[in-house]
């Protein structure tokens, strides 16, 4: 009943002055806004980047060189690439759980053919490479083991390059000019959109690594073996089983640190939401600023409204007020105004996920439990920085209060 | 005098402000006796201390020294909380500057003190606020606002508040300061009205014709009353507002 009452009387005040109200909500607003909107596209790009991981096909396994144990400096100057096609090789053919292997040789090229040129990357990777990745040709075919021995010139484009090469005309059969090399397009990759970090995933042409290999790369190296299982529950016992036919490849001493990562799925997609899990590290750390700051906003508000009422405060006073009455009406007010302001917050964050799902595809959540703790979290703000301006309103002495001009 | 009925009972009462060489010595040892009923007039120069009294008197200041028993109950010495209960319940206060809730309406500042009421009764406290206002004539006016009322108007209103709780005693400092002559007879009818219906009422003015509508007038000087006695000439205020009528009227 009392709590009510004192309810009331804050909701009354706050609408006396509703422009000063609503500014002095603005930084709680924002801030409340902010997290929400942040937390919002947060799951929204999360469940973005699970969807495009399990794009890159089921039970991936991934060999890239260098060793994680040396972290991120395992892949700078001193290290030297030594993933090899005959590593690539040995997998498949020691390996009893693989259903497929693939070397993969990245050369990023220009590309001339058809309307003009198109700079992209061409991935020399052997015939179990769509495989892998579960890619299919929506034209033409993809290459065989024979193109792969013969180290035939062909290839096989992705939407994108097909779209800027060939506008209105079908690629197939047509020649392309990979660094001067010709290659014939004997197929075009079905079209897969854009990841979560907004690569285009058919800006490609696939070649016979053979081919890339003693044509445009130049080198033996290549730059990671990818791998598949039948079945997801073969994965770990696969790893291990990777693991030991390239120990036993590169010739490595049981002493010696694996010079190779084995990776899966699950380790790639942990190591891309940790990535994200930092953004939302920041940007909670911005959000949390602002709310500070909103909270700042609301003691200096309540400390002139405590100083422009201080009559009012010596008035109800005399008629029998009690400190603690006093104080709670202030402290009320505070929280009333927070929670408000965290209300329209969370107004404005869901507003602005929409627009943001909206431009960017993506799918943002807003939990009914962010809600609340969004509304809770106001509230804290609004007792933690309308405490002061309370008790010194409580303090205040009848006599001089009423006395006040 | 009998004792029991004393609803004001103060001896030695002293105040001193400020400490060291800017001592104030603003009450020198008042004392005091207010029977049920009784409705009395406090007269003195400006700085003879009726202020620094009617503040100690109505539980908003402790007096330094002294004795001081509320309608039986001994209140110097209580603290800050028990005070604001004893103001909430024993005490009606009515000020020179009305002090009611601005961009309040006349009946919820009425209502006011009951919402301080912490004797857990259950109490219909709109319903006793426009039964107060209708009690001081203002049944009319109960959801104007005070920018929206008269001076003697809005007294009134601070009147209606002082009484809703059915204080011991209505204390009343300058009530008339800020009114007209006419006005201020208007309150003091109200207050005599309020008076022969029961009510004890202390009253502090600077103008003898107010005080002559209270029948005994207490007069202070440096902090001391010097002088107690009954009125001899009681004016009645609704017999002379009946005089003053045709005034307001020409006006
Ligand atoms: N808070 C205070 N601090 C110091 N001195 C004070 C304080 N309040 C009152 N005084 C002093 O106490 C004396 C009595 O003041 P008080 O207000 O009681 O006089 P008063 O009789 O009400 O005068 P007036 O008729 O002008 O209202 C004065 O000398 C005044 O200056
Ligand atoms: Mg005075």
């Amino acid at each position: 009943m009392r709590t009510k009452r004192f309810v009331d009387i804050a909701v009354e005040s706050i609408l006396k002055n509703k422009m000063r109200s609503l500014l002095t909500m603005l930084g709680i607003i924002i801030g409340v806004g902010a997290v929400m909107m942040m937390v919002a596209v947060g799951q929204g790009a999360k469940s973005q980047i699970r969807a495009s991981i399990d794009n890159l096909g089921t039970n991936l396994i991934v060999v890239t060189p260098g060793s994680s144990s040396q972290g991120g400096v395992s892949r700078g100057a001193g290290s030297f690439n030594r993933l090899t096609v005959q590593d690539a090789e040995a997998i498949k053919r020691e390996s009893l759980l693989l259903s497929g292997v693939s070397p993969v040789i990245m050369a990023p090229t220009q590309a001339i053919g058809g309307q003009g040129n198109w700079r992209t990357v061409v991935l020399g990777v052997s015939t179990d490479y769509p495989m892998i990745r579960d890619w299919t040709v929506s034209s033409g075919r993809l290459f065989d083991s024979e193109d792969q021995s013969s180290m035939r010139k062909v290839a096989v484009i992705g939407a994108t390059v097909a779209k800027n090469l060939f506008p209105d005309q079908d690629p197939v059969g047509q020649d392309l000019r990979l660094r001067d090399v010709p290659f014939q397009i004997i197929g075009v990759l079905q079209a897969k959109g854009q990841t979560a970090n907004g690569n285009d995933q058919d800006d490609v042409v696939l070649a016979p690594f053979t081919t890339v290999q003693t044509r445009l790369a130049g080198h033996q190296f290549i730059g990671q073996i990818l791998a598949s299982t039948a079945l997801s529950s073969d994965i770990p016992a696969a790893e291990d089983e990777v693991r030991s036919i390239m120990r036993e490849q590169h010739k490595l001493a049981p002493y010696d640190g694996d010079d190779f990562t084995v990776r899966n799925q699950t380790d790639i997609m942990d190591a891309e939401a940790s990535t994200t899990d930092v953004m939302t590290l920041l940007l909670a750390a911005i959000a949390g600023i602002s709310l500070l700051v909103g909270g700042i906003g609301i003691m200096n508000i309540m400390l002139v409204s405590v100083t422009e009422r201080t009559r009012e405060i010596g008035i109800r006073m005399a008629i029998g007020a009690r400190g603690s009455d006093v104080l709670s009406q202030f402290l009320v007010e505070s929280i009333v105004l927070s929670v408000i302001g965290g209300a329209l917050g969370v107004g404005l964050g869901f507003a602005g996920a929409k627009t943001i799902a909206g431009l960017t595809g993506w799918s943002t959540a807003i939990a009914p439990a962010m809600v609340a703790l969004a509304i809770g979290f106001s509230a804290a703000v609004g007792i933690f920085f309308g405490f002061y301006p309370a008790r010194k309103a409580a303090q205040l002495n009848p006599i001089e209060a009423l006395r006040y001009e | 005098m009998d004792t029991r009925d004393l609803v004001i009972q103060a001896s030695g009462l002293k105040k001193i402000y400020g400490t060291g060489g800017s001592e104030v010595h603003a009450l020198r040892g008042v004392d005091l006796r207010v029977a049920r009923g009784e409705m009395v007039a406090i007269m003195g120069a400006s700085g003879s201390g009726k202020s620094t009294l009617m503040n100690i008197l109505g539980c908003l200041d402790q007096p330094t020294e002294g004795v001081y028993m509320l309608d039986g109950v001994r209140v110097d010495g209580l603290d800050r909380d028990e005070l604001a209960d004893i103001r909430n319940r024993e005490i009606g206060f009515v000020f020179q500057g009305f002090n009611l809730l601005a961009r309040t309406t006349a009946l919820d500042n009425v209502e006011l003190p009951l919402l301080y009421d912490r004797s857990g009764r259950k109490l219909d406290t709109k319903a006793m606020a426009r039964a107060t206002l209708e009690r001081v004539g203002l049944g009319d006016r109960m959801d104007h606002q005070p920018s929206e009322l008269s001076g003697g108007q809005q007294q009134r209103v601070a009147i209606a508040r002082a009484l809703i709780t059915n204080p011991a005693i209505i204390l009343a400092d300058e009530p008339t300061g800020n009114l007209d002559t006419h006005t201020s007879v208007e309150v003091l009818a109200l207050f005599q009205e309020l008076n022969r219906q029961g009510a004890t009422i202390l009253l502090v003015t600077h103008e003898p014709s107010i005080a002559a509508y209270a029948p005994r007038v207490v007069e202070m000087r440096d902090g001391l009353v010097v002088r107690d006695h009954a009125t001899q000439e009681l004016h009645d205020a609704t017999s002379d507002l009946q005089d003053l009528e045709p005034l307001e009227v020409a006006s």
